[in-house]
């Protein structure tokens, strides 16, 4: 036996349309969350990117015994979580001694597992620890700059890997119209060695150069580290092509008040609000137009007297 | 010299400005570098270079003036990166749709409102208080097919529940239809019910709160401690019956106790006596002991008619004497 649900309320049907599945994809939504144990140093580390990701993120602050993201049925709570919360990027924080400051970034495609990467992180240095102007801390929702610096990330495969799941996680909305006063901040991703990258959040401080390209300028706020990439999973090649598939149509949107005709051919509708001629400003005050003085004065006899004999009381 | 080889190196970087990404394949940082705070400041050198990178190209793209500042529009990104969800799937066609379409049936509009023949006046085509409504008329003519007995409006209002109903059968089995492709619209949902128990029609009623903490009431309770040293569950409430329904009373007499024991039981024996007192007699046994005696009689009495064997005579009256003793015996059993 089936049963058709609808929504029961406008706002409910509204919420079903935004997680539908869309033509155009404009962003992801992350979801933060951690595993049995977390260091202070992962605690802060999970509640700075839930800041730098304000706005598109979730954060779970409760433990979780059963995900274990790389191992075969530890995945279930995750894609269950994914599902219910319709992200579909993750960062797991986990502690252990086998795994200190582990950080598990991954993506799901339909709400299942895509692909994995894991690294440990060190030298953390959080927002707090930078001293810097807060006129210069950037706004919540702008779109950053992301700068990937190293052979590393060209020729070594978790690298490559990671690069692509960073810009994924940093990226923030894709636009069509981006305003340039609006840029206001930087990652800076650097493969210092095989397997460890250097990541930096900075402010921009964009400085007159005396053309129309303002000279660039970079300061550090925060937070900064180190990952140590330690396992990671590909997506599998038939998941990967499914996943990768984009569509050349482009989602229509609705014409509205133009009509073909057969004779006339297109015609359209418009609508030109009403000229409140009352409201309007007029260019200059001529003579004519301005209220005479004793006009005035006649007007305004009822109230303005009074004040003047009050003074005179006073006087 | 330092401008053609900026240039140079702007040209090695890939830049995606649709992502505002851009990417540095050919700096390699030496392998034990020297402290932190130079390794730090290396990638924030090589990281500014790249941000002046992408700014180059964006500042230089056609911009218009806003209110805010200048707006841009941005090329698509050229880094792919994976779908969240798979592209949406079209809904296929209902089957009306494609029998429609095989005959060349074409929608045409209605209006919203149509002339009332009945009332002669504009009411909605559709819904409540539509016009030319056949369900709604005061009087339907009598028919020569009519028969005798039947309503006819109950008729009407039957037919249209019924056309309702096979309405709702079809949209959803076209839903089923579209749920197995994929193409289900957004706001639409099949969810599954509880099946109906074999051999009945109707779906099992949904069970309530109480009706479930009831029966694990049962269950918790139904070892030999009565769940006394079982586990709590989370939210397990304790048993409304708590302890013993049967109490033993002494067996021994004591001092003010009495024979408490066998007070009880003479109460309920009493009870009985005195519940049973006044039907001592039976009156059904009764009754089938008189009309067999009669039976006895009367053929005794076409015995005595017709010549018959003496052989048997003596038989019959040991037979009835018998009969005689035994419900005696049984009546005496009942008085006692």
């Amino acid at each position: 036996m089936l049963q058709v649900k609808t929504p029961k309320s406008h706002k409910a049907r509204r919420e079903l349309e935004k997680r539908a599945p869309k033509l155009v994809e404009t962003g992801k939504k992350t979801l933060i969350l951690h595993g049995t144990k977390t260091s202070s140093v992962l605690n802060a580390i999970l509640t700075e990117i839930f800041h730098l990701k304000k706005g598109s993120a979730i954060k779970y602050s409760r433990k979780n015994e059963n995900i274990k993201p790389f191992e075969s049925g530890g995945e279930t709570d995750l894609e269950y979580f994914s599902q219910k919360t319709d992200c579909s990027i993750f960062v797991y924080g986990s502690h252990s001694k086998k795994r200190p400051e582990n950080l598990v970034i991954g993506r799901t495609y339909d709400h299942h597992i895509y692909d994995l990467v894991e690294v440990g992180v060190q030298n953390f240095k959080s927002m707090e620890s930078f001293m810097c102007d807060k006129k210069l801390s950037p706004r919540v929702g702008s779109k950053p700059f992301i700068a990937f610096v190293g052979e590393g990330f060209e020729t070594v495969e978790e690298l490559k890997h990671l690069k692509e799941v960073l810009i994924d996680l940093l990226h923030g909305e894709v636009v069509e119209n981006l305003n340039l006063a609006g840029l206001d901040h930087a990652y800076v991703c650097s493969a210092v060695s095989s397997n460890k990258v250097f990541l930096t959040h900075c402010a921009l401080r964009m400085k007159r150069s005396g053309t129309i390209v303002p000279r660039m300028e970079l300061v550090e706020v925060g937070p900064s580290m180190d990952l140590v990439v330690r396992r990671h999973r590909l997506p599998n090649e038939s998941l990967r092509k499914e996943a990768m598939k984009t569509s050349r149509e482009k989602p229509k949107k609705k014409e509205k008040n133009v009509v073909q005709d057969a004779v006339q051919g297109k015609y359209g509708k418009i609508y030109i609000p009403d000229q409140k001629l009352g409201d309007m400003a007029l260019p200059n005050k001529a003579k004519g137009v301005k209220r005479e003085r004793r006009e005035a004065k006649v007007k305004n006899e009822g109230n303005e007297p009074a004040s003047k004999k009050k003074k005179e009381g006073s006087g | 010299m330092t401008l053609p080889m900026e240039m140079e190196t702007q040209r090695q970087f890939q830049v995606d400005l649709g992502n505002l990404m851009a990417f540095n394949p050919h700096h390699s940082f030496p392998p034990q570098p020297s402290s932190r705070d130079e390794l730090v400041a290396e990638c924030l050198q090589k990281g500014t270079e790249l941000v002046q990178a992408i700014a180059d190209r964006l500042f230089n793209l056609p911009s218009t003036e806003d209110v805010d500042g200048p707006l841009v529009k941005l090329p698509s990104p050229t880094t792919r990166l994976p779908r969240e969800k798979h592209l949406p799937k079209p809904k296929p066609p209902t089957k009306w749709e494609l029998f429609a379409q095989k005959k060349g049936i074409k929608n045409r509009k209605k209006d919203k409102i149509a002339y009332d023949e009945q009332t002669g006046s504009w009411k909605r085509t559709y819904g409540y208080d539509h016009a030319n409504d056949e369900d709604n008329v005061p009087i339907i003519e009598a028919k020569m097919t009519d028969e005798p007995g039947e309503d006819p409006f109950a008729k009407r209002r039957e037919n249209k529940k019924k056309k309702i109903e096979k309405q709702e059968k079809n949209q959803l089995k076209n839903l089923k239809q579209a749920a197995k492709v994929g193409g289900l619209p957004s706001h639409v949902q099949l969810a599954a019910t509880t099946l109906p128990i074999t051999g009945s029609q109707a779906a099992t009623k949904k069970v309530n709160k109480d009706e479930l903490g009831n029966v694990a009431g049962l269950a918790a309770t139904a070892t030999a401690s009565g769940g006394k040293f079982d586990k709590k569950l989370p939210g397990e409430k304790p048993p409304k019956h708590e302890g013993k329904y049967r109490k033993f009373l002494p067996v021994a007499e004591g001092t003010g106790i009495g024979s408490q024991e066998k007070e009880q039981t003479q109460r309920v024996l009493n009870k009985l006596i005195s519940e049973n007192s006044h039907e001592i007699l039976n009156v059904n046994k009764a009754i089938t002991m008189y009309n067999v005696k009669k039976e006895k009689k009367r053929s005794n009495l076409k015995g005595k008619a017709s010549p018959t064997p003496s052989k048997l005579k003596p038989q019959n009256k040991s037979l009835k004497k018998s009969s005689k003793k035994g419900s005696f015996s049984k009546g005496k059993a009942k008085g006692n």
